[in-house]
């Protein structure tokens, strides 16, 4: 086949672009009339209705609970394979090299009697999506090995809670601007709920370490739960700043906040916590927080492969494996999740379509189908991140990496605690301008007090009681040999 | 007396706590012991949740289930605390003791909680109790001196145990 003209690329383009708008144009449409589909009732959904309304009120309340909580957790289970598809793929772009990318793809013979004519030598790609698909039948299917010595239940208990964590860590999360489907539970916490269902993670992790019996998961095991605990407080001290500005621990008033016109004058943009000052460190914190609770890279020393062979999981192989893989990209995704809910506006999209009168595009926002794929979008967006950094930053050292929580996230999300809380104190009594005055210089203040701290001397001193305390021979990094670029044929 | 699903529910909670908490002090492995009182606290919670306390609910797994249950776990862990091997006793006069202080301690609670909630059928908390706008009203206004002391006794724990770590340096 000769190569494409550069006018038949451009027509090819250009189509893939026109199908790609009709396919978006079809999506609106079809949000649209579902959500007035549902409002104005057909016959069917109307009896579906009364039939649920004829129930004991109780029933109702547990089917409307349930049904809310299958709604919230397809989102997550569902594009788990999809989510480790792209992190091989979009890892090994990054990486120079390819990743799996024919897993699945169906040639059919030229020459075979077997096949029908009209298929004879068609391609059939499926972009190695397949991949996912084939590993989750190989751990499914291998032998299942326990080791000796194990303690039986506590090993087959650690996967479960991970799993367990990882999917009722959205139950509070609004996943669209429908009320009726979702959130599960619009708790007065919901912001606590997540915090508290994350801090249950420790334990699978600690579970399945301590109970195979092998020193390098004790090992890992324990650094999960020091880790876990230690991202906890800054994790918990930022968001707190977030809900002093919202006023609220309910999930669905964080977003309803973020509603609001930006800064409070910029009309057609929404009040994202993370455009604003304080939003934005607490933003910067909690994402950093975000990578070390769900055990990812740079964070990822419970499973330290150079180490600890892998960790907590060492002795883990098949469908328990496979557990905690899941359970690892489902934390990944609901975290983003509720990045975007804290400090993306949840459901919405980046602009206020009330504000400039586009009611079409509200109406696709407020419905479910609509607002859930914004928030997925968003998702992939936070999976996407994950992945870059992955890709960017090597492992931390253990010391590296309680400093880093305990000596610089905390005390700066403490600050940023205190600068917000005299923001909005004095903005009450004293009106807009003199808080934000105060609040800048608070935060020039902070700084100040930061770099003073990190003055050559004080940074000497900690360095040296760092040294004492773990025995290292060196602290300055090895100077970076450039490695000579070879192009291999 | 009639039986609610509110009953049923807390029957089943109530019933899984007390079990947990039987298995506390019954098992012989450490990080049974441990798993078993961080369920009776998941528990808890989840009676709190019914009892539409949502606050104190998830405050209570943040801090026992979460935090604190976890450090008596790593604690455990680091100590590699297996099951105990000790010879017993036959006739140990500490266990009909304890075992006799025991079900005094819980009569003398029952015979002041039973008859009050006797007649109980149903949660009745009034809407927007112990929210966390409430809490934090009473917390902040009310109660600010003993929230302050206990914050500062909270602090003196730190800088202690800091003390007694960092003493073995000098």
């Amino acid at each position: 086949m000769a190569t494409p003209t550069a006018a038949q690329r451009a027509a090819g383009t250009a189509l893939d672009f026109f199908t790609t708008m009709i396919l978006l144009l079809i999506f609106a449409i079809g949000c649209e009339v579902s959500t007035t589909a549902w409002a104005e009732s057909g016959k069917f959904t109307q009896a579906f209705m009364d039939w649920l309304r004829s129930l004991d009120p109780t029933l109702q309340d547990v089917l409307a609970a349930l049904g809310r909580a299958i709604l919230a957790i397809i989102p997550v289970f569902a594009p788990v394979p999809f989510i480790i598809w792209y992190e091989r793929r979009l890892l090994s772009w990054m990486q120079d090299r390819i990743g799996p990318n024919r897993t699945g793809n169906i040639t059919f013979s030229r020459t075979s009697k077997l096949i029908p004519s009209f298929l004879k030598g068609k391609k059939f790609k499926l972009f190695g999506l397949a991949q996912s698909i084939a590993d989750g039948i190989k751990l499914f299917t291998k032998e299942d090995i326990m080791p000796t010595k194990t303690d039986k239940f506590l090993f087959i208990l650690g996967p479960l809670i991970a799993l367990f964590v990882a999917l009722t860590l959205g139950g509070t999360i609004p996943w669209a601007g429908d009320r009726r489907f979702t959130p599960v539970a619009d708790i007065n916490v919901g912001l606590l709920y997540v915090m508290a269902i994350s801090s249950l993670g420790a334990y699978g992790l600690v579970l399945a370490g301590y109970s195979s019996n092998n020193k390098y998961s004790l090992l890992g095991a324990l650094r999960a739960s020091a880790q876990l605990i230690s991202y906890e407080l800054a994790m918990g001290v930022s968001l707190a700043a977030m809900v002093m500005v919202t006023g609220s621990l309910k999930m669905t008033e964080i977003v309803a906040a973020q509603e609001a016109p930006l800064l409070g004058f910029i009309g057609f943009l929404p009040n994202w916590n993370i455009f604003t000052p304080f939003g934005l460190v607490s933003g910067f914190i909690f994402l950093i927080c975000m990578f070390a609770e769900t055990n990812r890279p740079p964070f990822d020393l419970p499973e330290a492969e150079n180490e600890l062979v892998a960790g907590y999981h060492t002795e883990y192989s098949t469908k328990r494996w496979g557990l905690f893989m899941m359970a690892e990209y489902m934390a990944m995704f609901t975290f983003s999740m509720v990045f975007s809910t804290v400090f993306l506006g949840g459901y919405h999209m980046p602009i206020r379509w009330e504000a400039i009168g586009m009611d079409f595009m509200a109406g696709i926002e407020r419905s479910y189908l609509g607002g859930l794929s914004v928030m997925m979008l968003k998702g992939v967006a936070g999976l996407t991140l994950y992945i870059w950094v992955r890709a960017t930053y090597p492992r931390f050292r253990y010391d590296q990496l309680m400093n880093l929580g305990w000596k610089f996230l905390l005390p700066v999300a403490t600050a940023n605690l205190i600068v917000t809380a005299t923001w909005i104190m004095i903005s009450k009594v004293y009106g807009a301008a003199p808080g934000w005055m105060f609040a800048i210089g608070l935060y020039a203040v902070a700084i100040a007090v930061y770099l003073l701290l990190r003055s050559k001397k004080s940074r000497q001193y900690l360095d040296t009681r760092a040294v004492d305390m773990i025995n290292q021979p060196a602290r300055r990094a090895p100077e970076v040999v450039e490695p000579v670029a070879e192009v291999t044929a | 007396m009639k039986i609610t699903p509110d009953m049923i529910v807390f029957a089943m909670l109530a019933g899984m706590a007390a079990l947990s908490a039987v298995g506390v002090v019954a098992f012989r492995n450490a990080v049974r012991s441990a798993l078993c009182l961080v369920f009776t606290f998941f528990l808890l919670g989840f009676l709190y949740f019914a009892l539409n306390m949502e606050m104190l609910g998830i405050t209570q797994i943040v801090v026992y289930t979460g935090a604190i249950m976890v450090l008596f776990l790593f604690v455990i862990m680091l100590l590699n605390l297996g099951a105990s091997h000790v010879l017993e006793e036959k006739s140990d006069p500490k266990k009909v003791i304890g075992i006799g202080f025991g079900v005094s301690l819980a009569v003398l609670l029952a015979s002041q909680i039973v008859p009050v909630l006797i007649k109980v059928n149903a949660p009745t908390a009034p809407e927007g109790f112990g929210s966390p706008q409430v809490i934090g009203n009473v917390l902040f206004t009310d109660y600010v001196f003993p929230f302050e002391a206990v914050s500062i006794l909270l602090l003196l724990g730190i800088v202690g145990s800091v003390l007694l770590a960092k003493r073995r340096l000098s």
